[in-house]
Order: C-alpha cells, then sequence, then structure tokens
C-alpha cells in the first residue's frame, strides 16, 4: 500500500506506540483486501464495551484489553484519546434496567467501568445500532468507517455515505488514526447496481418491507440490488427494516430504489450509466414473499410465548407510540414479557412524551443501548420469542437456543397480550 | 501413479499447516453464526449447523452478516477453538479483517474452485505464504490423484 507522510509517521510510531499499533493493523487489513491507499475518516463508529469473556481472555488494564481486543497487539503501552469523531455501537448492558437483563452486579460494574473507559477516551457513548435515528447523520459522500451492518446498509444507501462495513479491530484502529482502507464502498464505481430486483406486490407495512428484505438479502448475497416496482414511498423505520434484513439474510452493504434512495433518481443512474446492464434480474411476487415469510418462521412451532421483542434494530419514537396505541388498555399476559429496546436519547424522549408510563402501566419493559442478541440474554425459562423484526428473528434463536416467529407489530402486541401466537401471512 | 491435487491461489497471511478440512458451499456468518467460546457452527439455517470450526480446514465461499464477523474469530483464536486454517473465494471487509486477526495460514483467490475440489475430512496442506493448497489424502482413504 502507498502511505501518506502523516500514514508513515504513524506507523513509524512518532505517534506513540498505541497509534502505531492501530497502523500496523490498518496496513495489513488494506493488505489483505488488496487496498492502494487509506484515505481520511472523521466519522467511527465502533464497539469497545468489553464483557467479562473479553476482559478475562485479555487480562491486564483496559488499556491492555483495548490494544488485545480492540487492536489485535500484545498491549503494554496506554491507549490515547480517539483522534476522529467516535461513538460506541449497541452493547451489552442497559445501564438502567440490568437487573431485568439478569446482569451479576459484579458485570455490571465491570461495563459500567468499560463505558467510562470508552467516554474519557472521546467515544460518544450512543449505545445504540441506529446512530443515525439520534444525531449521527452522516451527509452524502462523507468517507466513514462504522460497524453494524443494518446501519452501515443504510447511511450508504438511504444517505449516500461512504462506508463499508467495518469491524470492531477496524473501527478502533480508525478512531485512533483517523485512517480506513480506501476500498470497496468507499469508490464510487462499486455502488453502482449489478442486481435488478423487480417487485411485483405491493410493499407497504413494516414487515411486508423486512420480507423483501430478507429475500433480496437472500438473491443478492454481496452485490449491490437496484429495486423496482416500489409504489408506496418508505420512510425511516421501513428502510431500517428493509436494509436490516437485506444485511442479514445476505451480505448487503448497498442498495437502490430510484427515486427514493441518493444515489439514483432512475434505474439506469443506479445501473451506472446508459447501456449498463444487470448482471440477473429476479422477481419478487407473492411466491418470494411467502417463500420469505416461511424461511423467518422455520425455527418456531409452539404458540405459547414467553417473550415479545420490538425494536431490531433500535425502535424509533414512532414505533414506540405506535407499540402504546396497539396496547390500548390491555396488559401484558401473566407468564409473557414484552421488551422493547431503543436509544437511550428517544428513550428519554419517550418518557418526557408519557410512552414510558404507558408500557410500565401495562406491564412492559423499555430499554436502551442493547438488545437480547448483542447481549444475550431473555426472561428465565424462555422457549418461544416473538418479535416484528426479521432481523432478530433470523439470529435470536441461533443465539439463544429459542424458537422463534416472525410477524408484524400488531400481531406482537397481540401475543404479548393473550400470551398465544396467532400470526399469519 | 497419483499426484496430488493442487491449488494455486493468493496467500494472505504466513504459515503452513496441515489438517482436516470442513467444507461448505454457503457463505458463514461470525457473529450470531458461530459460538466463539465453543467454535459450534450455531447458525440453524445452515448446512453445517451443529459442526466445530475448531482446529479444521475452514473451506467457504464467503463471509455473510453482522460486522462481528472478526470479532468472533478473534475471540475463538483467544478461546482456543479457532480454524486452523482458512481458505476463501470471495473477499471482503468481513473475512480481510478476520484473516489478520485469526493468526493463521489464509489464501484465496484460487485457480480452482476450492469448495468444489476439496470436501469435508480431505488431509489438506496449506501454504499461507506462496499461496498452495494441496489435498493429500482423500477422506475415502485414497490418495488424492486424476
Amino acid at each position: 500500500m502507498i502511505l501518506a507522510d502523516d500514514e508513515r509517521r504513524m506507523l513509524d510510531g512518532a505517534e506513540g506506540p498505541a497509534v502505531q499499533a492501530a497502523m500496523e493493523l490498518l496496513v495489513k487489513y488494506g493488505e489483505v483486501l488488496g487496498a492502494e491507499r487509506l484515505i481520511d475518516t472523521d466519522n467511527v463508529c465502533g464497539a469497545n464495551i468489553f464483557n467479562a469473556q473479553q476482559r478475562k481472555l485479555a487480562g491486564g488494564t483496559l488499556d491492555d484489553v483495548f490494544a488485545q481486543i480492540s487492536l489485535d497487539s500484545p498491549g503494554g503501552f496506554e491507549i490515547p484519546r480517539a483522534r476522529a469523531h467516535s461513538c460506541q455501537l449497541i452493547g451489552p448492558m442497559d445501564t438502567l434496567e440490568w437487573q431485568v437483563q439478569g446482569v451479576p452486579q459484579e458485570t455490571r460494574d465491570a461495563i459500567l467501568d468499560s463505558e467510562s473507559y470508552s467516554a474519557r477516551h472521546g467515544i460518544h457513548l450512543m449505545n445504540t445500532c441506529t446512530p443515525y435515528q439520534v444525531g449521527n447523520v452522516p451527509t452524502r459522500g462523507e468517507h466513514c468507517a462504522w460497524m453494524e451492518s443494518s446501519a452501515v446498509i443504510y447511511v450508504n444507501s438511504v444517505l449516500g455515505a461512504m462506508t463499508n462495513v467495518e469491524g470492531r479491530e477496524s473501527a478502533a484502529a480508525a478512531m485512533l488514526t483517523g485512517k480506513i482502507p480506501y476500498w470497496g464502498y468507499h469508490l464510487p464505481e462499486n455502488r453502482h447496481a449489478t442486481v435488478h430486483v423487480e417487485v411485483t406486490v405491493d410493499v407497504t407495512t413494516n414487515r411486508d418491507w423486512g420480507l423483501l428484505g430478507y429475500a433480496v438479502g437472500k438473491v443478492a448475497g454481496e452485490t449491490v440490488p437496484v429495486l423496482t416496482g416500489i409504489t408506496d414511498t418508505p420512510n425511516l423505520v421501513k428502510l431500517k427494516h428493509f436494509g436490516a434484513a437485506a444485511a442479514t439474510s445476505g451480505g448487503v452493504e448497498m442498495y437502490h430504489i430510484p427515486g427514493v434512495t441518493a444515489e439514483a433518481q432512475t434505474l439506469e443512474q443506479a445501473l451506472g450509466g446508459p447501456g449498463k446492464k444487470p448482471a440477473l434480474t429476479v422477481r419478487y411476487g407473492p411466491a418470494e414473499r411467502e417463500a420469505a415469510y416461511a424461511r423467518l418462521n422455520t425455527t418456531a412451532a409452539d404458540t405459547a410465548v414467553d417473550l415479545v421483542m420490538i425494536g431490531c434494530p433500535h425502535a424509533s419514537l414512532d414505533q414506540i407510540r405506535d407499540v402504546c396505541d396497539l396496547l390500548g388498555d390491555r396488559k401484558v399476559a401473566p407468564g409473557t414479557e414484552l421488551w422493547l429496546f431503543t436509544p437511550r436519547g428517544i428513550r428519554l424522549l419517550a418518557e418526557r412524551s408519557g410512552y414510558g408510563d404507558r408500557l410500565r402501566a401495562a406491564g412492559a419493559v423499555l430499554m436502551s443501548d442493547t438488545c437480547p442478541a448483542i447481549g444475550r440474554f431473555v426472561p428465565d425459562g424462555t422457549r418461544v420469542i416473538v418479535t416484528d423484526s426479521a432481523k432478530q428473528a433470523h439470529y435470536l434463536p441461533a443465539i439463544m437456543g429459542v424458537q422463534g416467529w416472525f410477524g408484524d407489530t400488531r400481531e406482537c402486541v397481540d401475543a404479548a397480550v393473550t400470551g398465544r401466537w396467532e400470526g399469519n401471512l | 501413479m497419483t499426484t496430488a491435487t493442487v491449488l494455486h491461489g493468493r496467500g494472505l497471511s504466513g504459515g503452513v499447516c496441515e489438517g482436516e478440512a470442513l467444507v461448505t458451499r454457503e457463505a458463514i456468518a461470525g457473529w450470531g453464526g458461530i459460538d466463539s467460546r465453543t467454535g459450534t457452527i450455531i447458525e440453524s439455517r445452515h448446512e453445517l449447523a451443529g459442526q466445530s470450526i475448531a482446529g479444521k480446514i475452514l473451506v467457504f465461499p464467503a463471509a455473510k452478516g453482522s460486522s462481528g464477523w472478526s470479532g468472533v474469530f478473534h475471540m475463538a483464536r483467544l478461546e482456543g477453538v479457532g480454524p486452523k486454517a482458512m481458505v476463501f473465494n470471495v473477499m471482503n471487509t468481513k473475512i480481510a479483517l478476520a484473516v489478520v486477526v485469526s493468526h493463521v495460514p489464509c489464501v484465496t483467490a484460487l485457480d480452482q474452485d476450492p469448495v468444489e475440489v476439496i470436501r469435508t475430512g480431505d488431509l489438506v496442506r496449506v501454504d499461507g505464504d506462496r499461496g498452495v493448497i494441496e489435498i493429500l489424502k482423500r477422506k475415502d482413504g485414497n490418495a488424492s490423484g486424476i
């Protein structure tokens, strides 16, 4: 790789051993990728709240844990403040409702310690998978270094920011250096669609968008799809569901919906200009929709529901209000839990708007900073979960060994109230 | 006379090792796909669900899913349940970072599709310096040959 003078200085150790270790990691990473150079970034989202497993394996001080787990370096040096503007993504624990999660006091103290370490190092504790809902809204063309596949696909596609799906180590190295390999979606020519998805069914509800995303991810894999036939302009929540699902069943990091997403007004623009043809054209019709629904519900058989989970990716204020309205005066069934997850900032707004009181009155729990898949927690004895998120329905059964039903928000709230799953397509 | 089947590609990280291949035609998920404490593949919809990557030559087409991919392989290495080597087709940021933090020989861009040529249970040598894969012995006991 060709390094600029400032990058060479970092690699030579002129900025200290931590920055040197970060630059060494970026150079190795860039060479494996086949990148020709690095690019400046001042918007980094990473994951540096360390859980018990990580602290035990790394040992030593938090500087050493950061060096080993986040920089793949033996450590023995102090970690400086982040050079780039940086934020923490979703983490392992809700600092308010940690007892609901079943987190032991000792683990809670260790996580708080790790959080304040990050804050002291200039990493904003957003603690959400959706930084774009709470103020980190990259501009079109802004080079970022973000983790979290559902956030990457959102900012690339909807906003036109430029980032690959980074990992913990590359994001941490970017925080300390303000650099990331110039590869993949940082290059304009890699952002054109090669797969054309012709949508022939109505896609209107959150559930519709989740199903479409799950189907598109399976077909598109790592490529950039373009969708036509969308007749109903989606809002943030629908595109959040769509992107999370497409990044879960495949590896989609970028898509186009001409007239909706940032970089294409027409199918021709999405494909990269006049005369460009897609390598593959597929149809998304009623049969594909049914197949996606069936695949999402393959892990579930029992209809007695233990946990209803809303807020993957983290819920918007509108979604929280919708759950309150769907609940009305009804209460969550005995033996069933209704958990909502949202960014901390939106949680404050939800409390101020009265939704916190309404949820508590119904027996539901509003949480932030984490989710059951990231924090690895469900209520004791949980066998069956219900969610309106394709992503959570995909991952939680694998991670927690539970059955998972996927449906729309109304079906999920009804399941919380009755304790039974009665959803259908 | 038999000739060992040899594949040539791009070596990504150094070292040479021999081991038993675990092959899949499906992309692998890291976070939410592999338990970093045991090396077990936990993605319930995956053809290798329930099998372990620990100590295996992992042969797969691509890395998919969450950005926690490298983190899972990093933790699996620290837990002693990571793969012995990795052979794959499609380069992306998830696998590239995992190559860096796994500290095992890795090869990609091969002249034959490793997912088609290598079978689970084959004894394989991976040379991450030269980018060469040799199938030393087929699972059915025959020396590999043409």
